[in-house]
């Protein structure tokens, strides 16, 4: 496997303010193989989503970049889908109109109705959504929509997913499905991913490394953490394993020992 | 809202019509029926007392008695003037005929009825130019609210010159319109008559504006999360606009088009009252010149009678505006 599927390299990033201009991001340098689950955590304000957004062309670097397979990242495209926090679905459109959108705009010319109409379905029923494709998302749950959100990413075939917090918002129980699930697509499909997480259990358990990322300003990454556990992975199982809570305590160690949280030293 | 379903069940088991159905039912007829309707009544009550102490040169002020009476005087008039008219034609048609049976190649003239309009005639007329000139409005608002809430640098531009012509009066206007109509407008055979297109088009300058606000805040204020998916899809404008701007606008487009409307309606009657323009406002300037001791109690119904179109007007563009928006959860009054 190349590790060099996605490239970030010497990214920095400065946003203008009234002031002198605030440097968010100095120095990022991440490789990423292809069909590698990679996590971002940190602590609020450390400029995860700012990199997330970097890669997925929605921000500009103002030094360094991003190049995927070969090609340098200057713009957004459906190639690096992004699941939003709050799953973004366009409030009036069904379930399947939303999937819809998105597979008319990335195949409009390989695939044909019936193929796309099949796509969309298959899509759906990847996230056990194919029940609701006629609902509205203000008649879904918060999970349900979330689950929407992320067949639209994948129905685009993205080189990368982009998951921006996307359990975030979801209660725990809710959360831990949507894991299980994303952790079965990806071991189907394959999917390279980059997502951000507050969470360190979600983190351990889902990725194959963990970036851990310094406090702000001119945040860079501070480890990398490469979590060699067997896949499947089952969250019950895995609650006593030893490595696992190890794995555990080095995150935790890392953002609460060595960069503690910003807001707690103020208070 | 919630409300709304209680109806059908109850017509589908009226033999298991259960006391707490009854309930609900007693209180949303309460609800809808009787409390405005007793708002009414004391409202009339009111008026009935004021209107005895107030002595005017024109007789005493209408109490609701004498505008009902009026207002049916208004309908009969205006049955008559149609029955007039159906008359006039038969007998032009009738006077025709015989120089025809006469004489076959005598030439026959049709000449139209020229009666005067009637308190009816007028509110259609009102009712038709306003008609007009909100749709001229809304063709541009709509648009120009689109341009300057996609782009700051348009908005920029633009805003002073929105600010400034918002507040202006439409009396204002008024004369302007007038001559700039008169000046353009020039044909043999018009289509519109000009005090039509006078009224109308000064509705239209005065309606523009809450659109045109509405519409750039509802596009401006789109999420931006909604904006990055469709800059992720790389939709193109057009596509851009129609189907996530436009939809998410929606909601605010028609909060400003409810508010033009209204707004149109009361310019109209302004202006066709200034302009000697036909329509009801030439009704009331009209009856107030004749000055009668019955003109008040006509005006007054007129007075009436723009308050109740200007309410069903609003009642229509809210069913629209219900149907139409996406966020069925708002609550659109």
């Amino acid at each position: 496997m190349k590790n060099n599927y996605l490239e970030i390299s010497q990214v920095g990033i400065e946003f203008p303010t009234e002031g002198e201009p605030f440097r968010a991001l100095q120095n990022v340098n991440l490789s990423i193989a292809k069909g590698e689950f990679i996590s971002l955590i940190g602590h609020s304000g450390c400029g995860k989503s700012t990199v997330l957004n970097i890669v997925a062309g929605l921000y500009a670097a103002t030094e360094g970049g991003v190049i995927l397979e070969g090609r340098e990242v200057d713009e957004p495209g459906p190639d690096r889908a992004v699941v939003f926090q709050n799953h973004a679905l366009l409030p009036w459109l069904t379930v399947y109109q939303n999937v819809e959108l998105a597979v008319k705009c990335v195949f409009k010319k390989s695939k044909t109705k019936a193929e796309m109409r099949d796509w969309i379905e298959h899509n759906l029923s990847l996230v056990h959504m194919d029940h609701a494709l006629h609902k509205l998302p203000s008649e879904l749950s918060g999970g349900m929509k979330q689950r929407v959100g992320i067949a639209r990413c994948l129905a685009m075939q993205p080189k990368v997913l982009l998951m921006d917090e996307p359990f975030g918002a979801l209660d725990a129980l809710t959360r831990a499905h949507l894991q299980d699930s994303l952790m079965d697509i990806q071991q189907q499909l394959g999917n390279t991913v980059i997502m951000i997480t507050h969470d360190v259990d979600e983190a351990v358990l889902l990725s194959d490394r963990i970036v851990m990322m310094t406090n702000g300003p001119a945040a860079s990454i501070g480890e990398v953490l490469a979590i060699e556990l067997p896949r499947p992975r089952d969250r019950v199982v895995l609650a006593d394993d030893p490595d696992f809570n190890n794995y555990r305590q080095q995150v935790l160690r890392f953002l609460y020992e060595k960069q503690k949280n910003p807001a707690a030293k103020a208070a | 809202m919630k409300a709304i379903p209680i109806m059908p069940k109850i017509a589908q088991c009226s033999a298991l019509l259960t006391f707490a159905n009854l309930r609900l039912l007693i209180d949303k007829t309460i609800k809808t029926l009787a409390l405005p309707g007793f708002g009414i009544l004391v409202f009339l009550l009111l008026w009935q007392l004021v209107a005895n102490n107030i002595i005017t040169s024109l007789g005493q002020f209408p109490g609701p008695n004498q505008v009902w009476e009026q207002s049916n005087t208004l309908l009969a008039e205006h049955q008559r003037e149609r029955g007039k008219e159906a008359s006039f034609y038969e007998r032009q048609q009738q006077r025709n005929a015989k120089k025809l049976a006469k004489n076959p190649d005598a030439v026959v003239k049709i000449r139209a009825y020229t009666g005067k309009a009637t308190f009816v005639d007028q509110i259609g007329t009102s009712l038709l130019t306003v008609a007009f000139g909100f749709m001229v409005a809304t063709l541009v608002a709509v648009p120009l609210g689109i341009i300057c809430g996609l782009s700051e640098t348009v908005y920029r531009c633009v805003n002073p010159i929105i600010q400034t012509f918002k507040p202006v009066s439409p009396l204002a206007w008024l004369p302007l319109v007038t001559m700039v109509v008169s000046a353009l407008y020039v044909s043999d055979d018009p289509f519109f008559e000009k005090a039509f297109l006078t009224s109308a088009f000064t509705v239209a300058l005065c309606c523009l504006w809450p659109t045109v606000v509405n519409t750039i805040v509802g596009v401006a204020s789109i999420d931006r999360d909604l904006i990055n998916v469709s800059r992720v899809l790389q939709l193109s404008t057009a596509v851009h606009i129609r189907k996530i701007v436009i939809p998410s606008a929606i909601p605010m487009i028609f909060t400003g088009l409810r508010l033009s409307l209204a707004t149109g309606w009361m310019v109209l009657i302004a202006a066709e009252m200034l302009a000697q323009n036909p329509g009801l406002g030439k009704f009331i300037w009209d009856e107030f010149q004749n000055g009668s001791s019955n003109s008040l109690g006509r005006i007054m119904a007129a007075v009436l009678v723009i308050g109740v179109i200007g309410f069903i007007l609003d009642s229509l563009m809210l069913t629209v505006q219900k149907r139409v928006s996406w966020d069925k959860q708002a609550i659109l009054r």
